[in-house]
């Protein structure tokens, strides 16, 4: 059973872009894709701690703003030949409203958390 | 049901345009490969260093077996194709293995020569072209003493020293009067032979082979003038043909080589054909640098993107015999309309030539100290004028002023192992050799990736191309001829440019389909780019993509390691009152500011901002009379002043007004990179104006500009432009000077390097000889300033972009 957070509507996070939502574990970045697609991460690059929520989302990733590490927004881990993910959180969207878990996602169990 | 692509020939081109074309479009096609050779593909440039024992076979490897199965390609090694059947699209081996087509790549390569001379078919008579040849040649070593090589080219130069490197007496015979004559001139290729004969070798130049002689298996060569060479072993390499029999056989058009367009189609559109074997605008090539372009383009084609085009090679070589270093690129014996910079020194066994016309580098022998081949070859491919260059251009990059960096270039190759390339990701020069051999990397690009050596402030680029050409070897070309913009597109920035404007493209989806992208939104690299390119060339009209800047242009502050940011206001020309300084105290008090400094361009620094609190602190700083200092933008920074004539018993000038008015005249336009200005009040030169994007010295005369300085990863004096006599000459050449540089370099690129792309001379024309046109500049700098000299820290301190300053939710 995964409780839903709702946390605001779609509109709300800008396309190719992302907003932060404060949660006990730690920052999380709400990504929005250029298809509307939306993921979330813990905002912490697996390289230096960079918050991901500032960097370009292109396709299904984002570059980490401090050192451009490359990170796939659905899985959290770094694009190779880098090595390392950030946390993956469930999301999803139902009628232009986001609903965040903060269960983290049970594939990455090693992922670094917000 | 996929299409069906068929390769015949498992080499280098072929492998590589199916390595291109699986990042592509890897579903496209179901693909079978056809190689005669009874192996994997292999790095056939490495294969003088196995003959001389320096490397096995299994190092050369480029694709495993395992790579075939896991691409889910049927490989057919020791099958080679004989027959093409054009009409039923199918290729048939000879042992009657058939496949058959959507699609067909001929990848053929090409075909030792061998000298028709009587005996030639004798046993022990061989090329040098496969992994079989260098087995024949290592196994005759073993048991054979004498070896006669045909040939003293590249490769015949390779295989006598591989030879004598197992134990053989090896002579050369050489038919024109100098060694590897199409690649050096006369006094590189004495030097050469004088090496080479200390080492052992034997020559016979001006050598015409007659005829080979032997009973059963060879046993001499004879040559024209009666001599006769002992030989147990002969090695044929005096040159090599495109492989055109299977193409021909099909009835396809050949002259040299398989001939090709642009797009690596041969006249049957169905069928490509691509490497040694092809022959495209007349030119066939022989070396793998040229070979890795066609692939590219190729491989494009295949996955029907479409939008590549070959263009042609320019060509670099080296010869891969330890210990010698030779490199020679171009045009190099030059003609009457070329000039020659020749630097000899015989006893230290170093010889330099460069041919030069029009001052843009034609062609360089270079023998003996090879280090700065890369460069010379990119100072080639750019057409860089060099005639600021020239008198040390003979000496080497390192001996262009490049404080900090200086020596370590020259030296790379002694280099320890523990030493530090890369200083900003620490990356060792060890770590960065081990990485090119057991990852098999071939580019800059890949050794960026897998290392991030040169991938950070990219100063020390020019130490690990010179460690990628001296680990493979080879035809190691430090890449290719044109640089595509990013992996997103095949275009490069110029011809980016040249589009938005002819084709009036007009946002940033736009140029995605009218320049036919890869990605469909693109990336990091080329979105920034786009979104300038496109904000240059339609000031007024052209909506700026916040989603396409970096996050420091998209909340207008610094952000630094822990994800705060920095604060810092512009200061007219770095003179300040007490008042403005008691703001600043009082704001920085109130937003309890960590660290406050000054900057090296004469402004207060606020580090340790949280991004929510943003807008408020500007909203404070704009209440007291300060606008934003664009100092984390690519932008115009700072203009940094002395006091000048006001207080200074040297002062020329009023040199801190005349700043004040440049930087209210430049302030708030977006630039390609960072913008740096100064002026200073007499040439002591205390503002350090030489080492600024665009400088001024006041003069008692006037005031002298200087431009293209930068005091960063490479130290660069200005050059000086003109000097001119009113402030208002200063702001005009300075407003036509920055519309020059924002319309024509490259996104990232400083005026640095800009100004010695294009030339100074170019520069001077279009700003100091050109009256109107230089007014034209000015004009639409002007214009653009109406649209951008707007305070972003003040809209923002009113609610514009407000979401990016406040989290979405708070989970408590």
């Amino acid at each position: 059973m995964i409780d839903w957070i709702e946390i605001g509507r779609i509109e709300d996070i800008p396309r190719q872009g992302a907003r932060v939502v404060r949660a006990p574990e730690g920052d999380i970045a709400v990504f929005r894709t250029q298809d509307d697609e939306v993921f979330a991460l813990a905002d912490r690059c697996p390289h230096k701690g960079g918050p991901l929520s500032q960097g370009i989302v292109h396709g299904k990733r984002v570059a980490c703003p401090l050192h451009d590490w490359k990170i796939h927004l659905d899985t959290g881990l770094a694009v190779a030949p880098d090595e390392g993910c950030a946390a993956s959180y469930p999301v999803k969207v139902l009628d232009g409203r986001v609903f965040l878990s903060l269960k983290v996602a049970a594939r990455a169990p090693a992922c670094a958390t917000g | 049901m996929k299409e069906r692509l068929v390769v015949v020939g498992n080499g280098m081109a072929g492998m590589r345009t199916v390595e291109e074309l699986l990042k592509l479009a890897p579903d496209r096609y179901a693909i079978t490969v056809f190689g005669a050779e009874p192996r994997v593909n292999y790095n056939r440039i490495l294969l003088s260093p196995v003959l001389a024992g320096e490397k096995k076979f299994d190092d050369i490897v480029l694709n495993s077996e395992a790579w075939y199965a896991e691409n889910g390609i049927a490989l057919h090694t020791n099958k080679e194709v004989v027959r093409i059947d054009r009409a039923a699209r199918k290729v048939v081996a000879k042992d009657g293995t058939e496949a058959t087509y959507d699609r067909l790549l001929l990848a053929t390569g090409s075909t030792p020569f061998m000298l028709p001379v009587p005996g030639a078919t004798l046993p022990g008579v061989i090329a040098f072209r496969d992994m079989a040849d260098v087995e024949a040649m290592l196994e005759a070593s073993r048991t054979y003493q004498h070896a006669v090589v045909i040939g003293g080219g590249l490769l015949g130069l390779e295989a006598a020293n591989g030879l004598m490197k197992q134990g053989m007496k090896v002579t050369v015979v050489h038919l024109p009067e100098t060694l590897m004559e199409r690649q050096l001139d006369t006094a590189a290729a004495r030097m050469l032979r004088k090496e080479l004969e200390a080492r052992g070798l034997q020559f016979v130049l001006k050598g015409q082979t007659k005829e080979i002689i032997g009973k059963g298996r060879v046993q001499g060569v004879l040559l024209e003038d009666g001599r006769e060479l002992t030989a147990d072993l002969v090695v044929m390499a005096v040159g090599i043909r495109p492989n055109v029999t299977l193409a021909k056989s099909a009835g396809l058009y050949c002259e040299r080589g398989v001939v090709v367009n642009d797009t690596m189609q041969s006249y049957d559109p169905r069928v490509y054909a691509i490497g040694e074997c092809v022959q495209h605008r007349g030119q066939v090539y022989g070396l793998v640098a040229p070979l890795f372009e066609q692939a590219k383009v190729c491989a494009n084609h295949l996955a029907r993107i479409g939008i590549g085009r070959y263009e042609g090679s320019m060509t670099s070589t080296k010869l891969k015999v330890t210990g010698i270093d030779l490199f020679s690129a171009g045009d190099f014996t030059g003609n009457d309309t070329t000039e020659e910079l020749v630097m000899q020194d015989a006893s230290a066994g170093i010889y330099k030539k460069l041919v030069l016309a029009n001052n843009r580098l034609h062609g360089a022998v270079l023998y003996g100290d090879t280090v700065d081949g890369a460069w010379y070859f990119q100072l080639m491919r750019d057409g860089t004028d060099v005639t600021d260059l020239r008198p040390r251009l003979l000496y080497g990059q390192a001996h262009l002023g490049n404080a900090g960096h200086g020596d370590i270039k020259t030296r790379v190759a002694a280099m320890p192992d523990n030493a530090e390339i890369c200083g900003c990701n620490g990356v060792c020069k060890g770590t960065i050799v081990k990485a090119i051999a057991d990852k098999k990397l071939f580019t800059l690009e890949d050794v960026r990736a897998h290392t991030k050596a040169s991938s950070s402030c990219g100063s020390c680029t020019g130490l690990v191309e010179a460690l990628l050409a001296s680990t493979m070897g080879g035809d190691y070309s430090t890449a290719t001829k044109k640089k595509p913009l990013c992996p997103c597109t095949e275009h490069t920035h110029d011809e980016i440019r040249t589009a938005i404007v002819g084709q009036k493209l007009k946002t940033i989806p736009d140029v995605f389909r009218g320049l036919g992208w890869k990605t469909a939104d693109g990336c990091n690299k080329c979105r920034p780019a786009l979104n300038f390119y496109l904000l240059t060339a339609w000031p007024g009209e052209y909506v700026d993509d916040n989603q396409s800047r970096f996050i420091n242009e998209r909340v207008h502050a610094n952000i630094q390691k822990d994800g705060t940011y920095s604060v810092i206001p512009r200061i007219w020309g770095g003179e300040t009152t007490p008042a403005e300084l008691r703001s600043l105290a009082e704001i920085a008090e109130r937003y309890k500011v960590p660290t406050v400094h000054i900057t090296g361009g004469q402004r207060v620094d606020f580090l340790g901002v949280k991004k929510e609190v943003l807008p408020a602190i500007w909203g404070d700083l704009s209440k007291a009379g300060f606008v934003s200092g664009h100092a984390y933008g690519k932008a115009i920074r700072t203009v940094k002043t002395c006091v000048g004539q006001n207080w200074c018993r040297f002062g020329t000038q009023d040199s801190t007004t005349m700043g004040i008015e440049l930087e209210k005249m430049a302030w708030g336009a977006w630039m390609p990179h960072k913008v740096k200005l100064a002026v200073s009040g007499c040439p002591r030169n205390c503002a350090e104006a030489t080492i600024k994007d665009f400088g001024v010295v006041c003069v008692d005369s006037g005031y002298e500009l200087h431009v293209g300085g930068n005091g960063g990863v490479k130290v660069r004096a200005t050059d000086f432009l003109c000097a001119v006599k009113t402030p208002e000459d200063v702001l005009e050449y300075c407003a036509a000077f920055l519309q020059l540089y924002r319309e024509e370099a490259h996104y990232l690129e400083r005026t640095a390097p800009w100004v010695e792309r294009v030339g100074l001379a170019y520069v001077k024309q279009k700003l100091a000889e050109d009256a109107p046109g230089r007014k034209a500049l000015a004009e639409r700098f002007y214009y653009a300033q109406r649209f951008s000299q707007v305070d972003p820290w003040a809209r923002r301190a009113q609610g514009v972009d407000k979401h990016e300053f406040i989290p979405l939710k708070q989970i408590a």
